[in-house]
């Protein structure tokens, strides 16, 4: 416990400097407001505001980036709530409460209860992360090349499972990620791979190009594609007079707020799931202990005070593989490792005990983020509006310049942006066939380190592929990985998965 | 035999036709054996497992439970916005920042719906002051702003 202070207080010595908390301030500020734009989900925001931070230096970068992270979780439910446009997938489910109780007059209300729902989830995951990260890194310390092998199959397994849509797609999506990952230079034997004879290639693929394109140039064509009148909202005008929940609402929403916060936290520790599938499963449940399930769809205070705790927590807690393990969990957190790679820090167990100052300092940094949330949002609110009231095609033009920049500043190289346009349309191909992009890009990131474990593991066994099941841990693994894949193969769960997934929008 | 699902027939062949293009470059590369793995091992298991994975979900387009079309390709968004960033990447080393980014706002533009000269041109010219401020100025990006320098 106390050591558990000491380590806190470490954090906030180094997160509560001017110079940090400004970067903070930015962050959150760029991240509510790129969050707040319809079809820019955290994963191209954090892409495109990714240069920004490289010339901080590398605790102030990774508190900008967190500050981006959670401020368009944040901006997502906003619009969310004011327009029925879910500024990421996240926040769909909030779409349903949280736009009929502003169509009711009480947009204020909703805002508040999510912005509070977030930052008691931030602060329980906060929380979280600092009690077992320790213990977690030094477990992770004693894995060895199976371990890992196996722990990364078991997350891309996952993220497949928890994909939406076919599994199968979103297992084969995975192999094609785990191929564009393998583009480069093979450390190895030196050989290049898969370059088509392009220097600038070398380096392997820049993930800000593949998450640029998959998600910032396809999301854009798929909305082109749906028109104008697809993205013209439903802005309210009335004026949002009182923002505060009556007494009520708040006594209605403490036990959404704790289940949620519970549920999110889960599923964010899981690597491969995320906030998407924790804001489903909360309102779910708050649907079957509500006492007044006939509201739910019609402005039920507790279906956006679930969801909206639950993304939150799972947003903070899929920090926890990715800081001690060195596995992303996500896309997004993938994004997160990349930007650590390029200030030079190798993510993993160590970084604990290397740079404690870093990773204390991060965690006292969400915090601080998750709480500037909070002041930031509810006066800013008007400022949000006016800006959902810019329209569609006048932002498109905008959102691709600053892809354009974002991606050409990242390594000076024009076959970047060339890149990008094969990556963008391979995003909007993969819209239009249904394959789903997430599990994609985590192979992408996972790729090489998988091979570089599995040769190792498989060096040190003399080819003998039974290592990965010798030892316990990476058995474990294993094991659970087919337990994930043979229970999502019985018909019965199968149901339940798509219904899951289309529920909310039809209730 | 009918064909229910398009996506899925689409999407099989296009694993198929990644997982075989993996295979067929990864015969360049040694494949050594499962103890001293060659930069063709793991590249070439993965093109088979992705080329099986990729029969299995063209298969499965037959036995679908609804019919589910691909639908219209948005071809004018598609060549427009890959026209303008492919400017955007040649431009932006040859004429430099300013023409580059202009011409992207304005190809980028008219891949929407509606396209107003009286709206554009303003937006184009506030974003490339705006971009100058915040990344060549601000962030001190080091891209050359004309051709002339």
């Amino acid at each position: 416990m106390e050591e558990l202070f000491a380590n806190l207080a470490l954090g906030f010595q180094t997160a509560v400097t001017l110079q940090n908390l400004i970067y903070c301030f930015i962050g959150v500020f760029v991240g509510t407001l790129v969050g707040v734009l319809p079809g820019i989900g955290p994963l191209a925001a954090i892409a495109m505001l990714l240069p920004a931070t490289f010339n901080l230096p590398p605790v102030g970068a990774l508190i900008m980036l967190a500050g981006i992270y959670y401020g368009t979780q944040y901006g997502g439910s906003t619009t969310a709530i004011l327009v029925n446009l879910p500024g990421e997938s996240a926040s769909v489910v909030t779409c349903m409460d949280g736009h009929a109780m502003a169509k009711n007059g009480r947009a204020g209300p909703a805002l508040a209860i999510a912005a509070v729902g977030s930052f008691f989830a931030g602060t329980v995951g906060t929380i979280l992360i600092a009690l077992f990260g320790p213990p977690l890194a030094e477990v992770a310390l004693k894995f060895g090349a199976p371990e890992y092998f196996s722990l990364m199959t078991m997350g891309l397994i996952a993220s497949a499972v928890l994909a939406s849509g076919s599994m199968l797609k979103a297992i084969a999506m995975i192999f094609l990620g785990l191929i564009f990952g393998i583009v480069g230079t093979d450390v190895n034997s030196g050989m290049s791979r898969f370059t088509f004879g392009a220097s600038g290639l070398a380096d392997g693929l820049s993930f800000v190009v593949v998450a640029m394109g998959l998600f910032g140039f396809g999301e854009i064509l798929s909305n082109l594609e749906k028109g104008e009148e697809a993205s013209s909202r439903d802005l309210l005008n009335a004026k949002l007079t009182h923002l505060y929940p009556t007494w009520e609402d708040i006594k209605l929403s403490t036990g959404s707020i704790i289940r949620g916060t519970a549920i999110g936290a889960f599923f964010g520790t899981l690597p491969g799931a995320g906030p998407t599938i924790s804001a489903f499963s909360a309102y779910a449940l708050e649907k079957k202990v509500a006492k007044n399930p006939e509201m739910f769809g019609k402005g039920a205070i507790q279906g956006v005070a679930g969801p909206e705790s639950a993304n939150n927590a799972a947003a903070q807690c899929a920090f926890i593989p990715t800081l001690t393990l060195g596995i992303p969990g996500s896309g997004t957190m993938a994004l997160m490792l990349g930007a650590l790679t390029i200030q030079g820090i190798a993510p993993g167990p160590q970084v604990m005990t290397q740079r404690p100052e870093l990773f204390w300092g991060l965690i006292a940094s969400m915090w601080i983020g998750n709480a500037m949330l909070v002041i930031l949002n509810l006066p800013l609110v008007g400022l949000w509006v006016k800006l959902l009231r810019v329209p569609y095609r006048l932002l498109f033009p905008a959102i691709l310049t600053f892809m354009a920049i974002g991606v050409y500043s990242v390594n000076n190289l024009d076959l970047d942006i060339y890149l990008t346009v094969f990556f963008g349309l391979m995003g909007y191909v993969f819209v239009k066939l249904k394959c789903e992009p997430a599990p994609l890009i985590l192979a992408f990131v996972l790729g090489p380190l998988m091979e570089e474990n599995l040769r190792r593991a498989l060096l040190i066994s003399r080819g003998d592929p039974l290592v990965f099941f010798n030892r316990p841990i990476s058995a474990t693994f294993l094991i659970l990985t087919i337990l994930l894949l043979v229970v999502m193969i019985l018909p019965a769960v199968r149901k339940k998965r798509e219904v899951a997934y289309q529920e909310p929008p039809s209730a | 035999m009918k064909i229910k699902s398009q996506t899925d027939l689409w999407s099989g062949i296009m694993f198929i036709g990644f997982g075989l293009l993996a295979i067929w470059i990864s015969r360049d590369y040694p494949f050594g054996t499962a103890s001293r793995m060659g930069p063709g091992f793991f590249p070439t298991w993965i093109g088979i497992i992705m080329t099986v994975l990729g029969v299995m979900i063209a298969a499965s387009c037959l036995k679908a439970e609804d019919e589910d079309k691909v639908g219209k390709w948005a071809w004018r968004p598609m060549i427009l916005m890959s026209v303008g960033f492919l400017l955007f990447g040649w431009g932006i080393d040859h004429v430099g920042f300013v023409p580059a980014s202009a011409a992207l706002v304005v190809i980028g533009a008219a891949a929407g719906t509606q396209f107003r000269w009286k709206e554009v041109i303003p937006l184009a010219i506030g974003l490339v002051i705006g971009c100058w401020a915040l990344f060549i100025k601000g962030l001190e990006l080091p891209f050359p702003l004309f051709w002339w320098r």
